[in-house]
């Protein structure tokens, strides 16, 4: 009573809204946090996703054994100093089963057994052999400790990512092969070692040859092809619509079809490079000089536009400076503008490359969307693309393919995050504030 | 400046690169199911034969495969298209006025298809009465088409789980939809009757089949644009949900996948060869004759495909989920190829 009469007799406050206002400043506090920690949580299960599953791409099983070269068995005939084609039809393989069916005490009548000894490791072993012995053809007699990969599906047991719990003919991998596995682990034969066939191996169907190389060499062609081409272009066209054209109706009309081109989907750029760079130029399928000057076209725009923004934030006392002491247009474009815009236009530059390095779309028409084992020498020759290698692996059915899925995945985002950290160094390092 | 310079350089080299181009390696395009075959036989014939390249393989399905195969002749133009179905006669038509007109089919053998369920899902037995009536839009209720009722299988029989029906099949880009339309929802259809009733109320044989394979769109069954792998993912997600898929995507992953007997028939790769299993299509692919003679290694890479060494039963392409064609037809394959 006594309070409420306190109330009453101080006087009234002129009702202002503050409470309303900071309620409302909470509120949109609410939402910005919330609009965040949505935005996290989906970059966290996404990074989850791919770390979880593709961490272990990095690491590949591999068998260390003594090898027996035997004579009897890469040229039973003796004919290898007449006949060099012997070396390289013979049966390497067979090499490699022997020392293994030896090693795990099989017995050489056991047939089945020797079958599934054999598919313990790769078949790659034929080509690394014949390799070994054309270069080192004295090996032949002798003994050598040579180091192979193991077959994918050991590689994805060892990783146990192959349910082995289940019933033995639901499986790829015998139980007999299980213990197997066991037994050279534990003698150290069958180990991990840091996976490098990922970055220099080229596309394969065999899960554990297969690698980024071609896609990295073709990226990398793409991205200096877009570079070389687009910076200059991207710039100049910049300079001269900012800083030589006056404002009418064709600038206008310029600008609209530039930012129209920005947002234009990447398909688009693919068909109009199949029929102009293909079809037309009878430039080849499939090629990084191809797919480099798809990207060119689709990066141009985002330069542009980045580079005139830069040009613009540049203050106009620093051109009147320039023209008041008797520098030419050109030269104050040259001389003064343009460095003080660079930083901008690196930063743009990275964003439009990272951009054209995580796109496929466009690829597909152009043929770029293939298997490729060789590795391209010049932009002439035929490669893929890092997202691509992703999508290509992302439709395997074997099951080890999926780890290098996420694998590459981890690789085109450290690529990109690099990009990306770049551009922001750059601006904070060379940026002018005025 | 040095950026104009360098411009000129490369325009230089695109202009003066088409007319200068041979091509040394073989290119082939077509059909996501025979790509992993192709990619097999490509591989080891590169092991085999240094001296040549490993052909390049696009991947876009294969209608695509066919509309680049189409485009012309020359070395600006694909060697090789794969497919999963035999090639159409508009597309041969429209083939031969691009000037590509001396094609050889090759049949490679073939693919079940099967409808996969999680590994922990009770065992399945379908027909392909339940699939049709699972799944099509419209059934026919009173003498009438109706829109689908049902949404539980064990509505349909009574053997079947109690679940709501989920099935993943893909979707129309892909050769799978056309077998799966024609052999599984129409075969389904006629088995269930409907396909007599309709004609004898009087509806022509078109609209009858249109009406057979139309699939529901009420959310028990969905459309899936990518390949196996993606049914994979839905049916790995969703346990009670049934995917279309390869059977050598089911037999590469067995550990994790339960696949369902159609018509009291498990899919194995004997029940395809012997057609005890209905659903299946067979694997080609298509090349130009005129190539054989321009492209390095062309010829010995169909004759390397073509030999038992590969396609035989003993080969890594049967092992890899290819069910091969009998002995016979290989034989006659490989002779039509050898005598031209």
């Amino acid at each position: 009573m006594r309070k409420g009469d306190v109330c009453h007799t101080t006087p009234m406050r002129r009702d202002i809204g503050l409470r309303q206002r900071y309620r409302a400043e909470m509120r949109f506090r609410a939402y910005g946090i919330t609009a965040i920690s949505i935005g996290m949580f989906f970059l966290g299960v996404l990074l989850w996703s791919v770390f979880s599953k593709g961490y272990s791409a990095f690491w590949q099983t591999s068998l260390t054994l003594n090898i027996r070269f035997d004579a009897a068995i890469i040229d039973p005939k003796n004919i290898r100093d007449h006949d060099s084609q012997v070396l390289f039809t013979a049966n390497y393989p067979l090499l490699v089963r022997n020392a293994l069916a030896e090693k795990l005490g099989v017995p050489s009548d056991d047939h089945l057994a020797l079958h599934e000894v054999s598919h313990m490791f790769s078949s790659s072993v034929r080509v690394q052999l014949r390799d070994l012995v054309l270069g080192h053809p004295q090996l032949i007699g002798g003994i050598q400790k040579v180091t192979f990969l193991a077959s994918a599906d050991i590689d994805s047991a060892f990783k146990k990512q192959i349910n082995l719990a289940g019933s033995e003919t639901r499986r790829k991998i015998s139980n007999r092969q299980i213990e197997w596995m066991h037994r050279l682990s534990a003698d150290g034969s069958l180990h991990r070692a840091f996976n490098t066939g990922l970055f220099t191996l080229t596309a394969s169907n065999r899960p554990e040859t297969s690698g980024l190389g071609v896609a990295l060499v073709g990226s990398l062609y793409m991205m200096l092809i877009v570079l070389v081409l687009s910076l200059p272009i991207g710039v100049a066209a910049a300079v001269y619509l900012e800083e030589y054209t006056h404002k009418n109706r064709f600038t206008d009309l310029v600008e609209v079809n530039i930012n129209n081109l920005a947002s234009v989907p990447s398909i688009v750029f693919g068909l109009l490079g199949l029929a102009v760079f293909v079809n037309f130029f009878g430039l080849p399928r499939s090629t990084s000089i191809v797919g480099g000057l798809v990207l060119t076209l689709m990066t141009l725009p985002t330069i542009i536009i980045a580079t005139r923004s830069a040009l613009r934030a540049v203050p106009p006392s620093i051109r009147s400076a320039a023209l008041g002491i008797g520098a030419s247009k050109t030269q104050t474009v040259f001389h003064h503008v343009l460095p003080l815009a660079v930083p901008g236009i690196m930063t743009g530059t990275i964003i439009g490359l990272a951009h054209a390095l995580g796109e496929t779309a466009p690829l597909l028409l152009i043929g770029m969307v293939a298997f490729v084992a060789n590795y391209p020498i010049t932009p002439m020759d035929p490669a893929t693309a890092l997202p691509v290698q992703i999508y290509m692996w992302a439709n395997e059915a074997e099951r080890a393919f999926v780890e290098r899925t996420s694998g590459a995945i981890i690789v085109l985002l450290v690529f990109l995050i690099l990009m990306n950290i770049a551009s922001i160094v750059l601006r904070r390092r060379f940026e002018r504030r005025w | 400046m040095g950026g104009m310079c360098c411009i000129a350089i490369v325009v230089g080299v695109i202009l003066t690169a088409g007319s200068a181009f041979a091509r040394d390696q073989i290119q082939i395009a077509g059909s996501s199911t025979v790509l992993p075959y192709a990619k097999i036989v490509a591989e080891t014939f590169g092991e085999i034969y240094p001296e040549h390249k490993i052909p390049v393989i696009e991947s876009g399905g294969s209608g695509a495969g066919i509309k680049e195969f189409c485009r012309g002749i020359g070395e600006n133009t694909i060697d090789i298209a794969n497919t999963s179905r035999p090639m159409q006669p508009i597309e041969l038509q429209a083939c031969s006025y691009a000037g590509v007109k001396d094609i050889e089919e090759i049949h490679i053998g073939y693919d079940g298809i099967v409808f996969a369920a999680d590994i922990d899902s009770p065992d399945w037995h379908l027909t392909l009465k339940d699939i049709y009536q699972a799944l099509a839009a419209r059934v026919l209720t009173d003498g009438q088409l109706q829109s689908n009722p049902v949404k539980k299988w064990n509505a349909i029989n009574s053997n079947l789980p109690a679940w709501d029906i989920a099935v993943y099949i893909p979707g129309d880009k892909h050769g799978t939809r056309k077998i799966f339309e024609e052999k599984v929802m129409l075969q389904g259809c006629r088995e269930s009757g409907v396909v007599d009733t309709l004609r004898a109320s009087g509806m022509d044989d078109k609209a009858i089949e249109i009406a057979c394979v139309s699939v529901r769109k009420d959310g028990m069954a969905f459309d899936i644009d990518g390949d196996s792998s993606e049914g994979f993912a839905h049916i790995t997600s969703k346990k009670t949900g049934l995917a279309v898929l390869s059977l050598s995507f089911y037999k590469n992953n067995a550990d994790r996948l339960k696949v369902a007997t159609v018509n009291g028939v498990m899919p194995t790769e004997q029940t395809v060869a012997s057609r005890q299993y209905s659903i299946s299509r067979p694997l080609f692919f298509y090349v130009k004759k005129v190539h054989l003679d321009i492209i390095p290694g062309l010829r010995k890479y169909v004759e390397f495909f073509l030999s038992d060494q590969m396609i035989g039963p003993d080969g890594p392409l049967a092992e890899y989920g290819l069910v091969v064609a009998p002995q016979t037809v290989r034989e006659v394959q490989r002779a039509a190829f050898e005598s031209r």
